[in-house]
Protein backbone atom coordinates (compact mmCIF):
# COMPACT_ATOMS: atom_id res chain seq x y z
CA UNK A 1 0.00 0.00 0.00
CA UNK A 2 2.74 2.43 1.02
CA UNK A 3 4.82 1.48 -2.01
CA UNK A 4 1.83 1.88 -4.34
CA UNK A 5 1.10 5.34 -2.93
CA UNK A 6 4.77 6.27 -3.24
CA UNK A 7 4.94 5.16 -6.87
CA UNK A 8 1.75 7.05 -7.66
CA UNK A 9 3.04 10.28 -6.15
CA UNK A 10 6.50 9.77 -7.69
CA UNK A 11 5.08 9.20 -11.17
CA UNK A 12 2.87 12.29 -10.81
CA UNK A 13 5.88 14.31 -9.60
CA UNK A 14 8.12 13.27 -12.50
CA UNK A 15 5.44 13.75 -15.16
CA UNK A 16 4.39 17.18 -13.89
CA UNK A 17 8.03 18.29 -13.53
CA UNK A 18 8.63 17.30 -17.15
CA UNK A 19 5.53 19.21 -18.20
CA UNK A 20 6.82 22.31 -16.36
CA UNK A 21 9.93 22.17 -18.53
CA UNK A 22 8.26 21.13 -21.78
CA UNK A 23 5.05 23.17 -21.91
CA UNK A 24 5.09 26.27 -24.11
CA UNK A 25 2.51 28.20 -22.12
CA UNK A 26 3.98 29.75 -18.92
CA UNK A 27 0.60 29.67 -17.11
CA UNK A 28 0.28 25.92 -17.77
CA UNK A 29 3.85 25.44 -16.55
CA UNK A 30 3.04 27.22 -13.30
CA UNK A 31 -0.10 25.12 -12.77
CA UNK A 32 1.84 21.91 -13.43
CA UNK A 33 4.39 23.11 -10.87
CA UNK A 34 1.55 23.47 -8.32
CA UNK A 35 0.61 19.85 -9.02
CA UNK A 36 4.24 18.79 -8.63
CA UNK A 37 4.45 20.52 -5.25
CA UNK A 38 1.23 18.85 -4.11
CA UNK A 39 2.52 15.38 -5.03
CA UNK A 40 5.75 16.20 -3.19
CA UNK A 41 3.64 17.10 -0.14
CA UNK A 42 2.04 13.66 -0.45
CA UNK A 43 5.48 12.03 -0.39
CA UNK A 44 6.36 14.08 2.71
CA UNK A 45 3.21 12.74 4.39
CA UNK A 46 4.26 9.18 3.54
CA UNK A 47 7.62 9.91 5.22
CA UNK A 48 5.92 11.05 8.47
CA UNK A 49 6.87 14.70 7.88
CA UNK A 50 3.32 16.00 8.31
CA UNK A 51 4.36 19.53 9.23
CA UNK A 52 6.48 19.88 6.09
CA UNK A 53 3.71 18.44 3.95
CA UNK A 54 1.30 21.11 5.14
CA UNK A 55 3.92 23.88 4.85
CA UNK A 56 4.74 22.65 1.34
CA UNK A 57 1.11 23.11 0.27
CA UNK A 58 0.55 26.41 2.10
CA UNK A 59 3.86 28.13 1.26
CA UNK A 60 4.89 26.59 -2.07
CA UNK A 61 1.64 25.65 -3.78
CA UNK A 62 -0.13 28.58 -2.14
CA UNK A 63 2.02 31.65 -1.71
CA UNK A 64 4.95 31.16 -4.08
CA UNK A 65 2.95 29.86 -7.04
CA UNK A 66 0.34 32.60 -6.65
CA UNK A 67 3.23 35.07 -6.89
CA UNK A 68 4.43 33.33 -10.06
CA UNK A 69 0.97 33.33 -11.64
CA UNK A 70 0.46 36.96 -10.66
CA UNK A 71 3.69 38.00 -12.40
CA UNK A 72 2.97 35.89 -15.50
CA UNK A 73 -0.45 37.46 -15.91
CA UNK A 74 0.84 40.93 -15.02
CA UNK A 75 3.44 40.71 -17.79
CA UNK A 76 0.80 39.24 -20.17
CA UNK A 77 3.22 36.66 -21.61
CA UNK A 78 2.29 34.78 -24.76
CA UNK A 79 3.38 31.30 -25.79
CA UNK A 80 7.15 30.95 -26.05
CA UNK A 81 8.52 30.96 -29.59
CA UNK A 82 11.75 29.00 -29.57
CA UNK A 83 12.85 27.97 -33.03
CA UNK A 84 16.10 28.03 -34.98
CA UNK A 85 19.26 25.95 -35.21
CA UNK A 86 20.95 27.57 -32.24
CA UNK A 87 18.01 26.81 -29.94
CA UNK A 88 17.86 23.21 -31.20
CA UNK A 89 21.57 22.68 -30.54
CA UNK A 90 21.26 24.15 -27.07
CA UNK A 91 18.21 22.01 -26.36
CA UNK A 92 20.10 18.87 -27.36
CA UNK A 93 23.06 19.81 -25.17
CA UNK A 94 20.69 20.53 -22.26
CA UNK A 95 19.01 17.13 -22.49
CA UNK A 96 22.40 15.40 -22.81
CA UNK A 97 23.63 17.19 -19.69
CA UNK A 98 20.50 16.15 -17.80
CA UNK A 99 20.90 12.52 -18.89
CA UNK A 100 24.57 12.61 -17.83
CA UNK A 101 23.50 13.94 -14.42
CA UNK A 102 20.96 11.12 -13.96
CA UNK A 103 23.55 8.50 -15.03
CA UNK A 104 26.11 9.93 -12.59
CA UNK A 105 23.54 9.75 -9.80
CA UNK A 106 22.66 6.17 -10.74
CA UNK A 107 26.35 5.21 -10.70
CA UNK A 108 26.72 6.75 -7.23
CA UNK A 109 23.60 4.95 -5.99
CA UNK A 110 25.00 1.54 -6.91
CA UNK A 111 27.34 1.70 -3.92
CA UNK A 112 26.08 0.95 -0.43
CA UNK A 113 26.80 4.23 1.32
CA UNK A 114 23.81 4.93 3.53
CA UNK A 115 24.30 4.46 7.26
CA UNK A 116 21.63 2.69 9.21
CA UNK A 117 19.35 4.57 11.61
CA UNK A 118 20.80 5.58 14.95
CA UNK A 119 17.74 4.37 16.87
CA UNK A 120 14.52 2.64 15.99
CA UNK A 121 11.89 5.07 17.25
CA UNK A 122 10.58 7.69 14.85
CA UNK A 123 10.84 11.10 16.62
CA UNK A 124 7.53 12.77 17.27
CA UNK A 125 5.56 9.53 16.96
CA UNK A 126 3.98 9.82 20.41
CA UNK A 127 3.35 13.59 20.56
CA UNK A 128 2.96 14.37 16.85
CA UNK A 129 5.33 15.64 14.18
CA UNK A 130 4.38 19.31 14.54
CA UNK A 131 5.10 19.34 18.28
CA UNK A 132 8.43 17.57 17.79
CA UNK A 133 9.53 19.94 14.99
CA UNK A 134 8.49 22.95 17.06
CA UNK A 135 10.43 21.71 20.06
CA UNK A 136 13.64 21.30 18.03
CA UNK A 137 13.10 24.53 16.08
CA UNK A 138 12.66 26.69 19.19
CA UNK A 139 15.49 25.13 21.18
CA UNK A 140 18.49 23.94 19.19
CA UNK A 141 17.75 25.97 16.04
CA UNK A 142 16.46 29.12 17.71
CA UNK A 143 19.27 31.37 16.46
CA UNK A 144 19.02 30.31 12.77
CA UNK A 145 15.26 30.74 13.10
CA UNK A 146 15.71 34.36 14.21
CA UNK A 147 18.24 34.96 11.42
CA UNK A 148 15.56 33.72 9.01
CA UNK A 149 13.25 36.52 10.10
CA UNK A 150 15.97 39.07 9.28
CA UNK A 151 16.40 37.41 5.87
CA UNK A 152 12.70 37.78 5.16
CA UNK A 153 12.77 41.43 6.26
CA UNK A 154 15.73 42.13 3.94
CA UNK A 155 13.92 40.39 1.07
CA UNK A 156 10.79 42.46 1.69
CA UNK A 157 12.69 45.75 1.68
CA UNK A 158 14.67 44.65 -1.37
CA UNK A 159 11.54 43.77 -3.33
CA UNK A 160 9.97 47.14 -2.59
CA UNK A 161 13.13 49.02 -3.60
CA UNK A 162 13.57 47.02 -6.83
CA UNK A 163 9.94 46.99 -7.93
CA UNK A 164 9.45 50.73 -7.31
CA UNK A 165 12.15 51.33 -9.91
CA UNK A 166 13.79 54.63 -10.55
CA UNK A 167 10.77 56.45 -11.89
CA UNK A 168 10.32 58.57 -8.77
CA UNK A 169 14.00 59.49 -8.47
CA UNK A 170 14.11 60.28 -12.21
CA UNK A 171 11.14 62.61 -11.81
CA UNK A 172 12.72 64.25 -8.80
CA UNK A 173 16.01 64.69 -10.64
CA UNK A 174 14.41 66.20 -13.73
CA UNK B 1 8.89 2.21 5.24
CA UNK B 2 9.90 3.45 1.79
CA UNK B 3 13.46 2.38 0.87
CA UNK B 4 15.98 5.20 0.88
CA UNK B 5 17.41 4.50 -2.64
CA UNK B 6 13.98 4.99 -4.23
CA UNK B 7 13.64 8.40 -2.61
CA UNK B 8 17.16 9.50 -3.50
CA UNK B 9 16.64 8.32 -7.08
CA UNK B 10 13.40 10.31 -7.33
CA UNK B 11 15.21 13.34 -5.92
CA UNK B 12 18.01 12.95 -8.48
CA UNK B 13 15.52 12.65 -11.36
CA UNK B 14 13.62 15.78 -10.31
CA UNK B 15 16.90 17.67 -9.84
CA UNK B 16 18.04 16.63 -13.34
CA UNK B 17 14.72 17.81 -14.80
CA UNK B 18 15.30 21.16 -13.11
CA UNK B 19 18.82 21.38 -14.56
CA UNK B 20 17.48 20.58 -18.03
CA UNK B 21 14.85 23.28 -17.63
CA UNK B 22 17.47 25.88 -16.75
CA UNK B 23 19.65 24.84 -19.71
CA UNK B 24 16.93 24.43 -22.33
CA UNK B 25 14.37 27.16 -21.71
CA UNK B 26 14.94 30.84 -22.48
CA UNK B 27 12.00 32.29 -20.56
CA UNK B 28 13.28 33.76 -17.30
CA UNK B 29 10.09 32.75 -15.45
CA UNK B 30 10.39 29.11 -16.54
CA UNK B 31 14.05 29.16 -15.50
CA UNK B 32 12.91 30.35 -12.07
CA UNK B 33 10.39 27.52 -11.86
CA UNK B 34 13.14 25.04 -12.74
CA UNK B 35 15.28 26.45 -9.93
CA UNK B 36 12.30 25.85 -7.63
CA UNK B 37 12.17 22.25 -8.86
CA UNK B 38 15.86 21.79 -7.97
CA UNK B 39 15.31 23.27 -4.50
CA UNK B 40 12.43 20.87 -3.96
CA UNK B 41 14.53 17.92 -5.10
CA UNK B 42 17.11 18.88 -2.47
CA UNK B 43 14.29 19.17 0.08
CA UNK B 44 13.10 15.69 -0.81
CA UNK B 45 16.61 14.32 -0.22
CA UNK B 46 16.72 16.10 3.17
CA UNK B 47 13.38 14.62 4.25
CA UNK B 48 14.32 11.17 2.95
CA UNK B 49 17.54 11.08 4.98
CA UNK B 50 15.82 12.58 8.02
CA UNK B 51 13.27 9.79 7.85
CA UNK B 52 15.96 7.16 7.29
CA UNK B 53 18.15 8.36 10.17
CA UNK B 54 15.14 8.89 12.49
CA UNK B 55 16.22 12.49 13.05
CA UNK B 56 14.30 15.76 12.86
CA UNK B 57 17.24 17.97 11.86
CA UNK B 58 16.70 17.31 8.16
CA UNK B 59 13.12 18.53 8.41
CA UNK B 60 14.31 21.73 10.13
CA UNK B 61 16.70 22.32 7.25
CA UNK B 62 13.86 21.91 4.76
CA UNK B 63 12.00 24.58 6.69
CA UNK B 64 14.95 26.96 6.28
CA UNK B 65 15.31 26.09 2.58
CA UNK B 66 11.64 26.97 2.08
CA UNK B 67 12.20 30.36 3.74
CA UNK B 68 15.19 31.11 1.53
CA UNK B 69 13.21 29.97 -1.53
CA UNK B 70 10.37 32.34 -0.66
CA UNK B 71 12.79 35.27 -0.31
CA UNK B 72 14.57 34.28 -3.54
CA UNK B 73 11.33 34.06 -5.51
CA UNK B 74 10.15 37.46 -4.28
CA UNK B 75 13.45 39.17 -5.18
CA UNK B 76 13.76 37.32 -8.50
CA UNK B 77 10.26 38.13 -9.65
CA UNK B 78 10.77 41.79 -8.71
CA UNK B 79 13.91 41.82 -10.86
CA UNK B 80 12.03 40.18 -13.75
CA UNK B 81 9.21 42.72 -13.53
CA UNK B 82 11.76 45.53 -13.51
CA UNK B 83 13.62 44.01 -16.50
CA UNK B 84 10.35 43.69 -18.38
CA UNK B 85 9.64 47.38 -17.84
CA UNK B 86 13.08 48.28 -19.21
CA UNK B 87 13.41 45.78 -22.06
CA UNK B 88 9.84 44.58 -22.83
CA UNK B 89 11.04 40.96 -22.78
CA UNK B 90 11.69 38.11 -20.33
CA UNK B 91 13.82 36.06 -22.72
CA UNK B 92 17.30 35.80 -21.31
CA UNK B 93 18.88 35.73 -24.80
CA UNK B 94 17.73 39.28 -25.40
CA UNK B 95 18.95 40.54 -22.04
CA UNK B 96 22.70 40.80 -22.53
CA UNK B 97 23.67 44.27 -21.37
CA UNK B 98 24.85 45.20 -17.90
CA UNK B 99 23.98 48.83 -18.66
CA UNK B 100 20.55 49.76 -17.30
Amino acid sequence: MLAALFFGFAALLVVTSLMVVLHKNPVASALFLVLAFCSLAGIYLLLHAEFLGMVQIVVYAGAIMVLFLFVIMYLNLQHDVETGLQIAVRRGIGWLAGAALVLTGAALLRRGWALGPANDSVPGMESGNVAAVGRVLYSRYLFPFEITSILLLVAMVGVIVIARGRSRSARDGA
Amino acid sequence: MIPLPWLVTLSAIVFAIGVVGVLVRRNALIIFMSVELMLNAANLAFVAFASHLRSLDGQIFVFFVMTVAAAEVAIGLAIIVHLFRLRETVFVDQIHLLKG
